[in-house]
């Protein structure tokens, strides 16, 4: 490797924070220097410790104790810890990805806003369901400045959503249909999420609904190709199973999430996401450094 | 006759959701008049809880589930004006309503009790919503929808997960109306035992049965039915309030509701409201029978349509996926699937199956 590797540490060793450490294990830019969760018993931290990885049950604390051990935190613990944890990460200096609902940071969403975000010091993804979907309802209002209204349903397999989503799960439906709102300047804006039980476990996938009247519907076919091509660029499984459709007055979309089975199997698109955008801001990072 | 008491000694509480999950009737087009209406004529016949809002409960209008004519806040305004015993509530489900912009402004417009509902297997997602609520003082009822889908037993687990949260009590919801009887008595039982706080059911009424399922809840020991004037709802409707009051009242039990009053309700109020008689059509029938959500009546019927498929087909089909209310989305997937399915040699043979 010409390029010294930027050293991150992850907090939250659930599906979240394991997927993430498979995926910056992969990465030409980033190398983890800790993964701390809460339980010594954590089946996920005997499995980073297996892959030589530097583990700890305490937490934010094993950072503050080490703070040489990383440049970069990801946060995948809980909206709420991350209350605590991003005035202690601040006085340490660490450049914070916050990956819970907490809605403390800048909004990011890598294609939208990468470079700004860089002149943060905590940043936030939204949700997998933003990232999922804001893009799309951005390329469309751009074009339809007159819309009135934004709506996405996103629905995840159960199997793929741990505790910490499920405790969140008012912050992740609020912190979406903000998301919604503050990159596209929609007037109002709605979010629903589904946690599917199905068995075979479903692939994430998200609706898109927007209100305008007179749509162009062959312009917005173009530029959402374009933007679709764009996100895949740092979520490979990204894709739009229903082109957009204009009836009554509406647009409909769907994307899809094919995840890369880094950690859960591919239906866990919605890990995949919020992971391969949280990744992304990490290498934008290092590569600026 | 004796005043008869159900197990556990408690009275019976007869929930009122016409102004809920009546709407679906109407695609949701309830009207301040219908609602102040409706909301007096509750506190004349003695309702003690009357539940308010879109018909998938609180901050679920949308283009998904269809948008409903008032707010939530206008409406559960609206009805809180006319009721002074009767108690206002509401229902919502995690994922659809927030607290931010649901809940809290439906506490601020008089909202006394909160039934937070979400699918049968995933209790855990009721926490937030409940707490809330319950730390505003609101008396609580935890509801898990479509719960013919899996066993007591998980019921059971999932139910304990709500006691926990602080709840009065845990309904089931037969979403799908594929209840038989027999399944109430095991299932209820089973809860009976099991919680030490109450026992709800929901009926729908796709096998026609919702009165007698309701009545099989009640002698198995649960307290709280959930009801609607006129069965008023979603498809082939839900337990009709005042056939299920003059039953049980006839059975012994007392609800203390005036059933001539609940019968004015229905067909002096409800009835000028509706744009068709609440009946068992095919489409119900065959949605009781595949196991799926009433509401995706409606949508299968629209999609059959536009893509030329039979809905009873798009219906099997969506409880073979195991498709669950909220994901009325798939419903246009899914007779696209059919349309370029050839293969339909014997055009019962998929209800047979289900029989």
């Amino acid at each position: 490797m010409t390029k010294k590797k930027v050293k991150v540490g992850i907090i939250g060793t659930g599906n979240l924070g394991s997927d993430l450490l498979m995926k910056a294990l992969k990465s030409e830019y980033l190398e983890v220097g800790m993964f701390a969760g809460q339980n010594p018993e954590s089946e996920n931290i005997a499995r980073a410790k297996k892959l030589g990885v530097p583990t700890s049950h305490l937490s934010i604390q094993a950072i503050e104790n080490n703070p040489e051990c990383c440049d970069i935190v990801f946060d995948a613990t809980t909206a709420d810890a991350h209350v605590i944890h991003a005035p202690i990460l601040k006085k340490l200096k660490k450049f914070t990805i916050d990956l819970t609902p907490s809605r403390i940071g800048k909004m990011c969403i890598p294609f939208l806003n990468m470079d700004e975000c860089l002149k943060e010091d905590n940043i936030n993804m939204i949700t997998c369901g933003g990232q999922a979907t804001i893009p799309l309802i951005k390329t469309l209002i751009e074009l339809e400045p007159q819309t009135e209204y934004a709506e996405i349903v996103g629905s995840i397999s159960s199997k793929s959503a741990g505790i910490g989503t499920r405790n969140n799960i008012d912050e992740y439906t609020q912190t979406t249909s903000e998301g919604i709102k503050s990159f596209t300047n929609v007037p109002k804006a709605k979010a629903i999420i589904i946690l599917n039980p199905a068995d075979p476990p479903i692939i994430m996938h998200n609706m898109v609904y927007t209100q305008v009247k007179n749509a162009k519907i062959d312009t917005i076919s173009k530029a959402i190709d374009k933007t679709v091509i764009a996100i895949k660029k740092y979520v490979p499984g990204y894709k739009l199973t229903v082109a957009p459709l204009y009836d009554n007055g509406v647009i409909t979309m769907i994307s899809e999430v094919v995840g890369r089975g880094d950690y859960l199997p591919p239906y866990a698109g919605n890990l995949d996401i919020i992971n391969c955008a949280a990744i992304a801001a990490a290498e934008a990072y290092a590569k600026q450094k | 006759m004796q005043n008869k008491n159900n197990t556990s000694g408690k009275k019976l509480l007869v929930v009122d959701s016409t102004l809920r999950d009546g709407s679906h009737a109407i695609a949701h087009q309830f009207s301040k008049e219908h609602i102040k209406d409706y909301a007096r004529g509750a506190e004349k016949a003695g309702i003690e809880l009357l539940i308010v809002g879109h018909g998938n409960g609180l901050g679920a209008s949308s283009i998904q589930l269809g948008k409903s004519l008032l707010s939530d806040k206008e409406m559960l305004m609206t009805a809180k004006k006319e009721l002074k015993n009767t108690k206002l509530g509401a229902f919502l489900i995690p994922g659809f309503g927030t607290i931010t912009d649901d809940l809290d402004p439906a506490i601020e417009a008089g909202l006394e009790t909160l039934m937070v509902a979400t699918h049968c297997t995933e209790a855990n997602v009721t926490k937030e919503h409940l707490l809330h609520a319950k730390k505003k003082e609101l008396t609580t009822y935890g509801v898990l929808m479509m719960s013919h889908m899996i066993s007591s037993k998980e019921l059971l687990a999932q139910a304990l997960l709500m006691q926990a949260y602080g709840v009065k009590g845990v309904l089931l919801m037969d979403s799908a109306g594929a209840y038989l009887p027999e399944d109430v008595t095991e299932k209820v039982g089973i809860l009976v035992n099991g919680l030490s706080v109450e026992v709800g059911f929901h009926a729908h009424n796709n096998l026609s049965l919702a009165v007698m399922n309701s009545v099989a809840a009640v002698e198995a020991g649960a307290t709280i039915i959930d009801t609607t004037s006129r069965g008023m709802g979603a498809g082939a409707g839900n337990c009709q309030l005042e056939v299920f009051v003059a039953v049980i009242e006839k059975m012994g039990f007392k609800t203390g509701l005036d059933l001539y009053t609940l019968m004015d309700n229905s067909d002096k109020i409800i009835a000028p409201i509706m744009t068709k008689p609440q009946v068992i059509d095919g489409i119900g029938l065959t949605s009781g029978l595949a196991g799926v959500f009433s509401g995706f009546g409606r949508h299968a019927v629209k999609a059959g349509k536009r893509f030329d498929v039979d809905p009873r087909d798009i219906l099997v089909e969506l409880g073979k996926r195991e498709i669950i209310a909220g994901q009325e989305g798939i419903i246009i997937d899914v007779a696209l699937y059919l349309k370029n399915k050839k293969n339909v040699k014997n055009k019962n043979a998929e209800i047979e199956a289900l029989i």
